[in-house]
């Protein structure tokens, strides 16, 4: 018994936060509405008049007929009159219809362009510990595919929500002024499909959940198996994939079959409801018309009218999901939009003008994780002009330095200086600016190559564009695209080598001139001599300016003034190249290894 | 259902019965459909008018009867059209994974994985989910606006004509609002492709993008794509806005209508109060099942579409010849007796040719490039260029130039991932491109660049290598290719559990598996395809000792970019750009390659003999 307890008390509180979520993520929907505040109460004020006309309709239709009630007997002035104002009546509903429409469309369209901007403009100020700690694909998919959903939501929210809710009250309110008990039979009767429907919903969605899973494993297989089909075929693995996969595909048949045959089992069924609905009030009402308390026309109206507010009996589990959708979609976009930004640095209190290029580092604790130190009372002094290398075997966090360096990251104790001023006092954009920055992932822009070069200085004339792509060896091979400078790098640049990518970016930073570099030298996938050209690339870049540099080749590290060897993400000594061999320490074992 | 469909036909064929009975039970529940209003009428018409409360509830039973029966018909029809449309989607991707297995690199180059894998998975699916619309509504919403129609027809011949305008008006704003609106959702989406991938560059570059400090640029630049997709989504949103309200009207306008002339036809006594009711209710049927029909046309258009793509994928077919596959690419086709046939003569010519090889030399000639080249599809130069080249048994040949040079193109005509475009290859003195591929790719054992390993134990994955190794022989390959210490040092050894594409294993211990799995198969020609890039120096000449000790004596190809890896072989390639620039041992080539030195002397520049780099 008391398992039990335990077991629903964390399962309530979760669902009260869910609860408490999604009313958060929905005052916040509202507050980008109320951007749109007259459009929403235009498109409100067409709804509700879409709707009293359309529900004023079948009331002049059953007048009309109600004119003709047998031969020779057909009050031919009345019916023209009704007919006429039944014109009336269509032209509005029509045109509020219509009106509504555009209204939600703004509205949505608007408000999912401001969500997308805010949550652009987020990116650009969260720290990139936030931006590391997720992935690419997960933040795109929250600006594009859940804010997609969430407009698909809010459109249909809008559209069917209040215009449901409306019709259903309406309607009540029509029949019950015709009659009260014909009333009473649709009423008591029609809730029943919404139960169906949700009864056997419910009994699908173990279905879709198994049909789910034997879905994605058979995904993983086939993006095993073809994903990496040189393998399969070198070794022969064709025959027992094969097996493999019609084993998973047989099951998710079954599964499948189950889950889409219970599903489409909802619709026939509300359909049963309105059809007994159809039938309660055709047999109620011919009973009271034969009573005569009841016209033939006041029947028909009330036929359709039965028609009309099961109908959005039966749309109102589905809106329901849709909106709840949505609001769990918009609430993932929510967080990222809500999520803490770097400190504010617009009121920079110092500014580097003219730089030395003196950098230093003064006690720097600095960890990822709080309770995992990496960096520990980090001492560094680095002259005007000096080279600084950083080594360390693969995934040491020699990357850590560049983080700190360039503020992407800030300490957690103790300072970095440059030119004697703390970098936190600095704004970021002045900080930044003082440092050219050539890193292993080379990122190029969507655009010609022109464009990419001229990314960090946009007022750069072609000539100096050019001076400075001859400086880095990149000339060469862009007057040999098709269309030279003016050729468009597409995403990731597929056209373009590793190594020539990375002469790119040598020239970008060459444009800049900047007073200090931190480069990350290309580990592999790039051949020898390609090496050698963007080695000497560097060294040109390197001359007089204070520079970082991860380094991955003895000759690099063998002309730096000072040697930062990091292990395990801290840096275990500092000194020059024969001091370092001198201590025999770790960097003498890495150094006789190779 | 339209020409696309014709190749993928075959796999719904076979659920005939399904296809047939589902249709047929929606039109039943149709049939039913359409016989409310005439009950209605009845109800009105004679109940009421004669004041027989007795009519009226038998007229009612009919209703709730029709309502019962209604709901049998749908069901037994949404059954069999379940069943018809997993059973296709099931048999439809047995038979795409079975092709795509088949299919030779060039024809993967050409189509890329990720297409692939999307038409596996999401393109069954939706295609799915048409069929299965499909045999639902296709036949039920028309047959209904047309009974309507009818039953028109068979109370007033003018009214009826009201019916027959209003339809063809109803359908020329329903189909031609979706005609206009289809291409341009089209365009949005392609808009709002654009607004994804700079999301994605915006995010890839965040470092580049704040160190150059370049974050408000790029974000006026986003704000401009972002209006543009609001403004084409607005534009395309008011057009099928415009759907609704003019069915409306249209309808409503032919009600109108209907009630006039209605109002004369009882006047003249032709018509009854209670039929003019019932053809009030077809009028608004036609509307719901118009707008049904039109959403069963986008969702169908949709799958043919898909249809469509799956059926490029069969269309592709391997560019290999090979005698043993050839049939395999479409189930169904009983052709084993026919591949048995040619397997058989395969081995006959084989053996011979063999045997006349071995006669021939003491030291066995393994392998011959004759003249090769190799242009991939669609490439304007070849990517190798007239390689000549005898390998004798037992040889080490080492293959170096940097990227792009053709190194791994050069290998891959071994084991025919690729057909030399140009000369030949021949293995055991038989052309490859006449060996059964089975066969020719046993002999092989092949390491990638990057290692593949997948989910399963270590065991397992081995035993890809060589289903019948015992467990000595394991231990034996991964020994040899350094991977048993770490191995050993697991809890559950061998058995130790590798997730997919090897997560939980570092890039250096995949390798070392990639070999020992290799090994395992006892080949006769072990390639190493820039492979040991990934070892440390210590491990890469423990290796290099290692094979040299291999009982087997297999040909060894070792593609490097370290001279290092390779100086001990019997015959080094040098290549640039597809060409092969020399072919010599190491002492030959430094002395006369240009190309070599400059290799040699940039990897052991500075730091005297020994030393290349870090990583």
């Amino acid at each position: 018994m008391r398992r039990k307890k335990d077991l629903a008390g964390p399962a309530g509180q979760e669902k009260n936060n869910i609860k408490k979520r999604q009313k958060k993520t929905a005052a916040k929907v509202l507050s980008y509405i109320r951007h749109y505040f007259f459009l929403a109460v235009l498109s409100l004020l067409f709804a509700a008049v879409n709707v009293v006309t359309a529900l004023y309709l079948p009331m002049l239709t059953g007048d009309a007929v109600d004119t003709m009630l047998k031969k020779g007997a057909v009050d031919f002035i009345l019916l023209k009159e009704l007919l006429v104002r039944m014109g009336i009546v269509i032209g509005i509903a029509g045109a509020s219809g219509w009106l509504m429409s555009i209204c939600n469309n703004r509205i949505t369209y608007c408000v999912v362009r401001d969500i997308r901007r805010d949550a652009f403009g987020k990116l650009q100020k969260l720290p990139l510990k936030y931006l590391d700690g997720h992935p690419v694909g997960d933040l795109v998919s929250r600006m594009i595919a859940d804010v997609d959903q969430f407009a698909d939501g809010l459109l249909m929210g809008f559209t069917q929500a209040f215009t449901g809710v409306l019709t259903i009250l309406l309607t009540l309110v029509f029949m019950l002024r015709i009659n009260v008990w014909i009333t009473l039979v649709v009423v008591l009767v029609t809730p029943l499909s919404f139960f169906v429907a949700a009864f056997i919903a419910g009994r699908t969605s173990r279905m879709f959940q198994k049909q789910s899973e034997a879905r994605g494993i058979q995904t993983d297989l086939i993006d095993e198996m073809i994903g990496n089909q040189q393998t399969v075929q070198a070794y022969g693995y064709e025959g027992k994939a094969l097996e493999r996969f019609g084993e998973i595909n047989d099951k998710l048949e079954k599964y499948s079959l189950k889950a889409t045959f219970f599903s489409s089992l909802v619709n026939p069924s509300t359909r049963f409801v309105n059809n007994i609905v159809y039938a309660g009030v055709g047999i109620t009402g011919a009973f009271f018309a034969i009573n005569g308390s009841l016209t033939v026309g006041g029947l028909s109206c009330f036929l359709s009218y039965a028609n009309q507010y099961t109908k959005p009996f039966n749309e109102i589990s589905g809106v329901i999901t849709e909106l709840q959708n949505a609001l769990t979609c918009a609430g993932r976009v929510f967080d990222l939009i809500d999520a803490e930004e770097e400190t504010d640095d617009g009121h920079a209190k110092e500014r580097i003008e003219k730089t030395e290029g003196t950098v230093q580092l003064e006690h720097v604790d600095f960890s990822y994780v709080p309770d995992q130190p990496l960096i520990q009372d980090l001492n560094l002094s680095v002259e005007s002009g000096k080279r600084v290398a950083i080594v360390g075997p693969t995934g040491c966090g020699k990357t850590t330095m560049i983080n700190l360096i360039m503020r992407f990251y800030d300490v957690n104790a103790g300072r970095i200086c440059i030119d004697r001023k703390d970098i936190r006092k600095l704004s970021r954009k002045n900080l930044r600016s003082q440092y050219g920055m050539v890193l292993q992932e080379t990122w190029l822009k969507d655009g010609t190559v022109l464009e990419n070069l001229m990314f960090g200085k946009e007022d750069a004339t072609r000539e100096e564009v050019m001076e400075a792509a001859k400086l880095s060896h990149a000339h060469s091979f862009i007057k040999r695209l098709p269309k030279g400078y003016d050729t468009v790098i597409r995403e990731n640049g597929e056209n373009l080598s590793q190594g020539q990518r990375q002469l790119l970016c040598i020239a970008r930073v060459f444009l800049l001139k900047p007073p200090m570099l931190i480069l990350d030298e290309a580990t592999s996938s790039i051949d020898t001599r390609t090496e050698m050209k963007i080695q000497s690339a560097f060294g040109r870049l390197m001359e007089g300016r204070t520079s970082f540099i991860v380094a991955h080749r003895l000759s690099t590290i063998q002309n730096a003034d000072i040697i930062l060897v990091m292990k395990d993400g801290k840096i275990v000594e500092q000194g020059n190249h024969e001091s370092l061999l001198k201590q025999d320490g770790f960097y003498a074992e890495l150094y006789r290894k190779i | 259902m339209g020409e696309s469909l014709k190749g993928l036909w075959k796999y719904l064929r076979e659920y005939k019965k399904e296809c047939v009975l589902g249709p047929l039970f929606k039109l039943l529940e149709a049939v039913f459909d359409l016989t409310v209003p005439v009950v209605t009428a009845m109800i009105i018409d004679k109940g009421i008018a004669h004041r027989d409360k007795e009519m009226v509830l038998c007229y009612g039973g009919v209703l709730v009867l029709l309502a019962a029966i209604g709901l049998l018909c749908s069901i037994t029809a949404q059954y069999f059209a379940a069943k018809a449309a997993t059973g296709f989607a099931a048999k439809l991707r047995y038979a795409l994974f079975k092709h795509v297995e088949t299919l030779s690199f060039t024809e993967m180059d050409e189509v890329g994985t990720s297409t692939l894998i999307t038409r596996m998975t999401s393109d069954v699916n939706q295609l799915q989910s048409g069929v299965n619309m499909a045999l639902r509504l296709f036949l039920r919403s028309p047959f209904i606006v047309f009974g309507a129609m009818i039953m028109a027809f068979t109370y007033d011949f003018e009214i009826a004509l009201i019916f027959v305008a209003a339809i063809i008006l109803l359908s020329v704003v329903v189909f031609g609002i979706m005609a206009v609106s289809t291409p341009l959702y089209k365009k949005t989406q392609g808009i709002l492709d654009h607004v994804l991938q700079s999301t994605r560059e915006n995010l890839t570059g965040v470092r580049v993008i704040r160190a150059f400090c370049r974050e408000p640029e790029e974000e006026e630049e986003y704000r401009g794509k972002t209006v543009f997709l609001m403004k084409a989504q607005m534009f395309v949103g008011r057009i099928s806005a415009l759907t609704n309200p003019l069915t409306y009207v249209i309808v409503n306008a032919a009600l109108i209508l209907l009630l006039w002339r209605g109002g004369f036809r009882i006047q003249a006594g032709t018509l009854k109060q209670g039929e003019i009711v019932a053809l009030v209710n077809y009028l608004s049927q036609i509307l719901v099942e118009l707008v049904k029909l039109a959403n069963t046309i986008v969702l169908t258009n949709k799958s043919l579409a898909c249809a469509e793509r799956i059926e490029g994928v069969f269309s592709l077919t391997s560019s290999l010849e090979d005698h043993s596959r050839k049939n395999h690419s479409r189930p169904g086709e009983k052709t084993d007796f026919q591949k048995d046939e040619g397997e058989k003569k395969n081995a006959f010519v084989s053996g011979e040719k063999q045997q006349s090889a071995g006669t021939e030399k003491s030291v066995k000639t393994k392998l011959v490039f004759e003249h090769a080249s190799l242009c991939y599809k669609g490439a304007l130069e070849p990517s190798i260029q007239n390689v000549n080249l005898e390998v004798k048994e037992g040889q080490v040949i080492g293959i170096i130039g940097g990227t792009g040079s053709g190194k791994s193109t050069l290998i891959s005509m071994i084991p025919r991932f690729y057909d030399a475009t140009e000369g030949n290859v021949f293995v055991d003195g038989r052309n490859v491109k006449e060996w059964d591929l089975e066969k020719l790719r046993k002999k092989i054992g092949i390491v990638m660049q990057k290692a593949v390993l997948f989910k399963g134990s270590i065991r397992e994955n081995l035993l890809w290598g060589n289903e019948d190794a015992t467990e000595e022989e394991m231990v034996e390959a991964l020994k040899l290719s350094q991977a048993w210490e770490f191995v050993q040092k697991k809890e559950k050894g061998l058995d130790s559990f590798i997730e997919q594409g090897g997560r939980n294993l570092s890039g250096g211990q995949k390798q070392r598996l990639g070999i020992a799995r290799a090994l395992v198969r006892k080949p006769e020609i072990l390639i190493f395809d820039d492979s040991t890039s990934a070892l440390d120096y210590v491990t890469d000449a423990k290796l290099e000792q290692g094979l040299k000790t291999l009982s087997y004596h297999p040909v060894i190809f070792m593609v490097s970019q370290r001279t290092s890896s390779i100086r001990h072989a019997d015959q080094i390639l040098v290549l640039e750009d597809g060409q092969v620039l020399d072919v010599g041992t190491h002492g030959e080539l430094l002395e006369r390659s240009k190309e070599y030195r400059e290799i040699h002397e940039s990897q052991y520049k500075n730091v005297g003999e020994e030393a290349a780099d870090f990583a």
